[in-house]
Formats: C-alpha cells, structure tokens, sequence
C-alpha cells in the first residue's frame, strides 16, 4: 500500500493476549493440581504487568491463590552474563513474593523466550533468593534460537522467527495496548498488501 | 562518566541514577545470600595512600558483594616521606590489569591525575583526596537523608542541611554543598571563621557563624556534624580555635542543642566521631541519629558506584552515567 | 667572527634600516649602508631589532641540580629566548654565598660563551635567613656580584633586611626580595581564593606577599636604600609599588611572563606544571601587573626561568616542586600580553627587558644599550610576525616544565648577537667557534 508503513506484521491481537493467559493460567493450576503453592515471579519489564494478569487469572481459578501475596518481581540485571557488551543497564527492582519463594513453586513470566540467558540469569538469582520446591516458565511468546538447555512449560504462542527479526510484547499497562508483533521479516512487502 | 571523581561533576540526573541503583544495592543486602555475581572476573584496586580502615573496608565489601576481586595496595609514604611515586604505583596497576582503582590519597587532586595522565586506563574512584573531595560519603549522605525524609525517592528538593565544623579542611563539606545543592537541597555551612575557606562566598550554599541561631531559626532537616581533628586546636599561634572545651561550647552537638531541632531532623556524621567535642554522647546515640545507617549505607553506595562504573560495555566508551 | 648586515631592519620597531655588525660593536645604522668585505647578509624585512635582553631572574640550577639545568644549558636556552646577559639566581647547592661559589658560576658562564653571566649573591648564609653572607666578598670578587638576594625564600627578619638594605650601599648593590610572609604560606600551594577552596589546595594568600613589600618599602625609605621586589604577583603589590614610587622611595620590581598571562584557573587540572612561586592569581591580578608594567610602577619583566627534572613535577600537586621555566618564552609572552594588546610598544620591550635590568643589576655598561654606533652589538633580531606551538622536550633548556607546552605563542628570535658574535641564527643556537 505505503512503503511510508512501518515493516512489522501484528501475530497476536488484544483477545489473543488474554485468551493465552487464560489457557496459561489453566495449565499451571492443573500442572501444580492447584495453584496454592504457586508463586509468580515477573521479570521486568513486561514480565511484570503479565504476572500480575495471570494471578488474577489464577484467582478466579483456585480461590486459595493469593494474588497479592504470591505475586513478585525479579530483576536479573546483576545476573546478566552479557553486562559488559552493553552498555550500562539501570538495575530494577526485585520483590519477592510475600509469602516468600522457599518451599513454593515458583512461576517466572516473561514477555518473549529467546536466547534463554535472562531465564538463566533468572535461575541463579533465585538460587540465590531462596529454595523453591520447583521453578517453572511461562513466557508469552517463544521465538525459538535458544542457546542454553532451557525450554519453557507454558508458553502464549511459539513463534518461529529467524535471528534478525525483532519480536516485540505490547501491553496496555505500558504500551497502551496488548499486541504481539514481528518487524525486520523479509516477507514483510506481501504481508502488509 | 567514566570515573568518579568530584561530586560536583554530577549532574542531577547521574546522582538519582546513582541513588536508585544504591537503593536496589541496599535490597539486595537484606538477604542472607549478600553476594551477586555481577563484577566477576573484574578486578578492583584499594589504593590507600592515606590510613582509613573505614573506607577501604566499606569498598572492599562492596566490591567483594558484587564478585569483583579485590587488591589492597597500601602505599605508605606522606608528604613528609615519600614512598613510591603515584605515576609509578599507577603503571604497576596497569599492568596488573586493574578495572578500577579506589584511591585515596592526601595529596588533592591525585586521583584526578590518575584518571587523566594517561598512566592508567582503569575507572579511578575517589574515595577521599587531601581536602577536595569525598564523592562516595556525599552519595551515602544524600541517599541516607533521602531515605529519612525524602521517601526514598527522586530527589531532595526543599529541604534543609546544616553542616556544621571544620569545612576548610573537610572533603566531606566540598562534596555535599556540590551534591545536596545539584539535588535540590538548601545548605548551610556553619563554622568558625577560621574554618572556612577564603572563597567560600561563590559556594552553592550559606554560610553562618551561629549553631544556634541557625538551629534555632533556619530549622534544618539534617544536621550533618563534621570531624574535628585536634590538630587544629595546637600550633599555638596558627591555631583555629582556643581549645576544645570553647569549640563545644560554640559548635558542639550537645543535649542542649538537640532538643532544639524539628522532630524529624536526622543527625548525621561521616565518622570517626570525637565524641564530647563535636558532638556529645547524647546525640550521637539519640534516636535521630542515623550515623550507623550512615556506615551500611556506605556500602549500598559503593555499590552502585562500582556497579554503574564497571558493570557496562568497555568503560572507556563511558556509560550512562 | 664575521661581520654582519642586518637589511631593512627595525630597530625598537621605528623606521627599517640597515644595520652592521662588526669588530663586536654596532659599526653602522642607516639606509643602505656600505657592507664591510666578508659581511654575512640577513634580510631583516618586517623584523625588530632590539638590545639583548637581560634578565634579572634566573634558575641556572649549577652547582647542585645539574639535572635540571646547566649553565651551559641554561644560558644556551637564555641565548635562544633573545638573552644576551642573566642574573643567576644563589639558591645552587652549595648555595652562592660565597666569593668562591659565585666565581664559579661566573667562570661557567664564561667558559659556555652563551650569555654573560653574573651570578646573584645570597643575602644570608645557606639561605637560612639567620646571619648575613659575605656580601662584600662576593662584590669583591670576579663575579662582581651587585644583585643579592636569598630568592626561593624570604629574608622575613625586619632586622636583618634593614641590614643588608644598608650594608650593600657600600658597593652599590640592591637587594631582591622574595617577598613571602613565612607564617601565612605554611604548606601553601596555590593562590588562596575562590579556586583554592574548590579544589582543596592550601592557599598561598596576596597578602603575604604584599605584607612583605609595604614592609620592605618602609625599610629602604628609612634606610636611604634602593630595594628591588622580585616577581611581584597581585594587584595589592602593584598598589603598594605605586604609592613608593610616588613618595620617593627608590624601589624597582619585577614581574614574571607566566603572571602577565595565566591565572589560578589553571590550577584546576592538578597539573603541577602550573605549580609556582609565587603562586598564578587571578585575572584581576594579571590584569593589575599589565597596567602596572605599562605604566612604568613594575620596571622590569624577569623570567624567573626555574627548571625542575620531570619527576619533580610528574606527581602529585602537593609534592611537586615549585616552578616553571621561561627563557625560551618570556619575549613571546611580552609581545602577546602587552604588545599585540596595545598596551606597549617594542621601545617598551626593550625598556622592560634589557634597559631597566640591565640598569638594576648594573651592568649598563654593556647591556640594555641603545642600538647606535660604537655601542656593544648586544642584540636580538625578533620575527613579530611568525607564531609557533611551544614544544617542552624541543627547547634548549635541559627541563620540559614550560607551562606553555602546546601552546601557540607569537613571535620568534631569529637571531642574537653576544658582542658581534652570532649566538642564534635562523632561530638555532651557533656554538662558539
């Protein structure tokens, strides 16, 4: 139509967003058979709005969820192995849950699984938080080209991609509205007619 | 910013950056497990050319939280008896691979030098040089007055900090009247005539002679209490004031002046106190005290120091901050 | 020694003419004149001709640090700033306060042929401000010695400057004064003011220097004296000088290049370069000393030309020793601060850097002359026009501290004559033959 078009193709839409994070929330009270054990841990940044979506999704599941008291977030910033080929990340905030994270099992949610390195950096900040019976992963969208022996248990959509496509997670609570997109695909003048 | 080196060269920006980080530092030291992993395999100097057990210990524990490792190289040697040299000391460092080098030295200005005579490419913080600077004690001030009555949060516009002692020899007096003023804070100097600088009148602040009615009327948030080393007092004809006991008396901390100050005013002190000179017993251990919150902090800051100094992609490129 | 025909020159920066050297004395001045057989020829188009110039304050360092300085190197640097003749200053190792020591130096100085040297004899024994030299001795002696003065150090007891005021009458001497109050420059380090208590370094406060010269002037007026002020710094010292000079009071003082043009600002890097004693002040200050130059309060500029070996000054501030080197600058300096300001003109320059010092360290006789036939051809050939980059390590001086190091300065000498003899040319140093 344009070339003036920004080269991105929409894959998830607002209802697919939410319908997702209900089959998600579905899957980790049937995968714990429950979800009063459950805690979740956001990763910021979009991790964050998406956890707190899913404990209300766990709630209104299994009444014994505590969606504020099992509810945190975890910054991997000063567990990242790539620090120093970037340049300087401002460290975020970390807030365990209040019902803390020993003995519980505990559910990171992030927007997009990749590489697998912030899941890793993850693990060892929680090994350092405390000592879950179990962690588990939910992600929105796995892209695929995982470099670590990481795989997630719920995940949104997978999503194949190549390695120089940008996968972009929009919420409403900082985008202004929920979207999943793709940009830089080579097929993108055909997609967008 | 490559280095730090003055608390004056902050902008407003750099220094909540730094007290943000500071604060997700001082979270982290909260847990049982206090170490992270993020500065492994970087390699951090304390380059003490001056004794403070206080301060190296302070960044030695930061840098070690964060699993850097970390070398003590004390270099002895004064301005009466010079040791090795500082350009000689800087090549070795750089040969043993430093990332960063904690300096601190009697003489003002060296830690200036090594970050730009070219002697040495690793971040240079200052952790006190001769009667300059002190940037990393005017970090923990402003992030322990920002706790107690700012919220924790952005910075400290509005509110009032006395500083009250020897400012004409005080690093710690030069880096806060910079610091606190970038963050939006009054400040008042007060001292002794002798005791404050020719010049003073360009500084961000005001100045007074009078603890009390300074207490009494400007009505400071903070009351931050300076050292007062005794050698000041001797020298017989170059001494700055008659003695100790006239010293309390004018600009002592005592029960007496503490009962003047706002219910909410902190009382702060870099340490070591002289207890019963600068400030009394009752003040030091009173409940507005924060001068023990002060040390822990020290580290939180140091912290983030290190974290945003070293943490990023090759430092010569410089970083956010 | 060739004769020499300088073309189209000129002299103090008046009218061109041709100007011939020849037998060690100015031989002709005049358009077109007659070149003696053999004459080498210069073109001296768009150049200035001026006396050799004479510096009252110099740091030759020999005996003693000859790791900073020479006389050799020092005096061959004094030859490429345009010098035909330095006062060196006493405070060598042994210092010169002996007829023994200042001999020394002067026969040094005669042996490297650069400049004439005439040492400087130390008020005080060992510099130790507690009893007088042998002041006479020394004026006794070969050296001659008419300058003294116990420069790096105060003579700070009231009654041992009243003496040595009077005593050097009897030979017609002056005394230099370092004038700095002991007391109020404990560990000093830079000028006391607003950049000193930013940057945390002890300051070194006018009025310790400006005490001393209202003292000192009072001393010589009671006395009946004549009393020279070495390196004046603030405006408060140009003051007082003034108000001297108005009452009668026989006092000539000196001003350094580095205080007509920079200030304690420079002291914002830590770079000892810029350490010196006395310390850079302040704009206002350099401002004072220009107008006090011109106007004839401050007689002379001297160098105070101090060479320190680079570890001397690759170290901390506080630990570095005071001091900047100057001879290969001092002409460009003038010429930049009060020449091409409008302040002065070259007949100035030739006032304020050969004429009056000469006149001060009495050696009028053969220095500081006018440019006409029979005088001694003591010269300096000046390029107003060229400028150049000051390059430490590529000076004749054997020390790097110039504080004009990358710099652009103007001005250039092209050539100096010690007594017809060539000493620079095209700007490079010609050995004696």
């Amino acid at each position: 139509m344009s070339f003036a078009l920004p080269p991105f193709t929409t894959v998830l839409g607002p209802e697919d967003v939410a319908r997702a994070l209900t089959r998600i929330a579905h899957e980790v009270v049937e995968r714990s058979k429950g979800a009063s054990d459950v805690v979740l841990l956001g990763i910021p940044t979009r991790g964050v709005p998406l956890a707190q979506r899913l404990a209300e999704r766990l709630a209104a599941i299994d009444p014994a969820f505590d969606p504020v008291a099992a509810l945190g977030e975890l910054d991997v910033t000063m567990y990242r192995d790539d620090l120093h080929r970037n340049p300087t990340r401002a460290v975020g905030v970390t807030r365990l849950p209040a019902v803390g994270i020993d003995g519980k099992v505990v559910v990171l949610v992030d927007d997009v699984l990749f590489s697998g390195r912030t899941i890793r950096a993850a693990l060892d900040a929680i090994s350092d938080l405390g000592r879950p019976r179990a962690v588990r992963l939910a992600c929105l969208v796995d892209r695929g080209h995982r470099e670590l022996p990481i795989r997630p248990d719920f995940v949104g959509k997978n999503l194949p991609t190549s390695t120089d496509e940008r996968v972009q997670v929009q919420l409403a609570e900082i985008d202004g509205a929920d979207s999943v997109v793709i940009s830089g695909r080579a097929a993108v003048g055909e997609e967008t007619r | 910013m490559k280095h730090l080196l003055s608390a004056q060269d902050l902008t407003r920006d750099e220094a909540i950056l730094l007290l943000d980080t500071a604060a997700q530092m001082a979270a982290t030291q909260s847990r049982e497990i206090k170490k992270l992993p993020t500065l492994r395999g970087r390699t951090v100097v304390n380059l003490f050319f001056e004794d403070s057990t206080r301060t190296r210990i302070s960044f030695e524990t930061a840098a070690k939280r964060l699993s850097a490792d970390v070398i003590n190289f004390s270099a002895k040697g004064s301005s009466v008896s010079k040791g090795e040299s500082l350009k000689d000391t800087a090549l070795t460092l750089h040969a043993m691979g430093a990332d960063a080098v904690v300096v601190r030295h009697w003489a003002s200005g060296a830690p200036h030098q090594l970050a730009h005579a070219g002697w040495l490419d690793a971040a240079v913080l200052n952790a006190g040089d001769g009667t300059h600077q002190h940037p990393t004690q005017a970090l923990l001030d402003a992030f322990t007055i920002r706790r107690h009555l700012a919220g924790g949060t952005g910075d400290l516009a509005g509110l009032r900090v006395a500083i009250v002692g020897d400012v004409l020899h005080s690093r710690v007096a030069r880096s806060n009247v910079h610091l606190l003023r970038t963050l939006g804070a009054d400040v008042t100097l007060v001292s002794p005539p002798t005791l404050l600088p020719v010049g003073v009148e360009t500084w961000p602040c005001a100045t007074s002679y009078d603890l009390d009615a300074t207490l009494a009327d400007w009505k400071p948030d903070a009351v931050m209490m300076l050292r007062v080393q005794r050698e000041r007092m001797s020298g017989g004809a170059g001494a700055f004031f008659p003695s100790a006991l006239e010293y309390s008396r004018r600009y002592g901390l005592d029960h007496r002046r503490l009962a003047v100050l706002p219910d909410h005013t902190i009382v702060m002190h870099p340490g070591p106190m002289n207890r019963g000179l600068e400030i009394s017993a009752q003040a030091a251990d009173s409940d507005r005290s924060v001068i023990v919150e002060q040390v822990a902090n020290g580290v939180a800051v140091r912290m983030a120091a290190l974290y945003l100094l070293l943490a990023g992609g090759s430092s010569a490129e410089g970083t956010s901050i | 020694m060739p004769a020499y025909v300088i073309r189209n020159v000129r002299p103090l920066g008046g009218d061109a003419v041709d100007v011939v050297l020849d037998g060690g004395v100015v031989a002709a001045v005049g358009a077109d004149v007659e070149a003696p057989a053999g004459a080498v020829e210069i073109d001296g188009t768009g150049h200035v001709l001026l006396p050799g110039l004479v510096d009252l304050h110099t740091h030759l360092r020999e005996p003693g640090r000859e790791d900073a300085e020479t006389v050799e190197s020092g005096t061959r640097a004094a030859a490429a700033g345009g010098f035909t003749a330095v006062h060196a200053m006493a405070n060598t190792s042994p210092v010169a306060d002996t007829a023994g020591v200042v001999e020394q130096v002067w026969r040094l100085g005669q042996e490297a042929g650069w400049v004439d040297v005439h040492p400087v004899g130390a008020v005080t024994v060992g510099l130790g401000g507690d009893r007088l030299a042998e002041l006479g001795a020394m004026a006794d002696s070969k050296a001659r010695v008419r300058v003294f003065s116990d420069d790096g150090k105060c003579v700070h007891d009231p009654v041992l400057m009243r003496r040595a005021l009077e005593y050097v009458k009897a030979f017609d001497g002056v005394v230099a004064q370092h004038a700095q109050e002991p007391r109020l420059t404990e560990g000093a380090q830079m000028h006391e003011g607003v950049v000193s208590a930013e940057i945390g370094l002890a300051g070194w406060p006018a009025v310790a220097e400006e005490a001393i010269i209202a003292r000192d002037v009072l001393l010589a007026e009671h006395v009946g004296s004549r009393l020279h002020v070495c390196h004046l710094s603030t405006r408060g010292s140009v003051e007082i000088v003034r108000w001297a000079k108005a009452r009668g009071i026989d006092v000539t003082a000196e001003v350094t290049p580095h205080h007509l043009i920079l200030t304690d600002e420079n002291a914002r890097g830590y770079d000892p370069t810029f350490k010196v004693n006395p310390p850079l002040r302040t704009a206002d200050d350099v401002e004072a000393v220009r107008e006090g130059l011109a106007d004839g309060t401050i007689d002379i500029v001297a160098t105070d030309h101090a060479p320190h070996p680079l570890e001397d000054k690759d170290c901390e501030w506080a630990a570095a020793a005071f001091g900047m080197t100057g001879l290969e600058t001092a002409l460009s300096v003038v010429q930049a601060a009060m020449v091409d300001t409008g302040r002065m003109t070259w007949a100035d320059v030739a006032r304020v850097l050969s004429t009056n010092p000469a006149r001060i360290g009495r050696i009028d006789a053969a220095h500081g002359r006018p440019i006409a036939v029979g005088e001694p051809a003591n010269l300096v050939l000046v390029d107003p026009a060229a400028t150049r980059v000051v390059d430490g390590a590529a000076q004749q001086t054997a020390s790097a501290n110039t504080p004009f190091r990358g710099r652009e300065l103007p001005g250039r000498v092209v050539a100096t004559f010690l007594r017809g003899r060539a000493t620079v040319l095209d700007g490079s140093p010609v050995a004696a033959a």
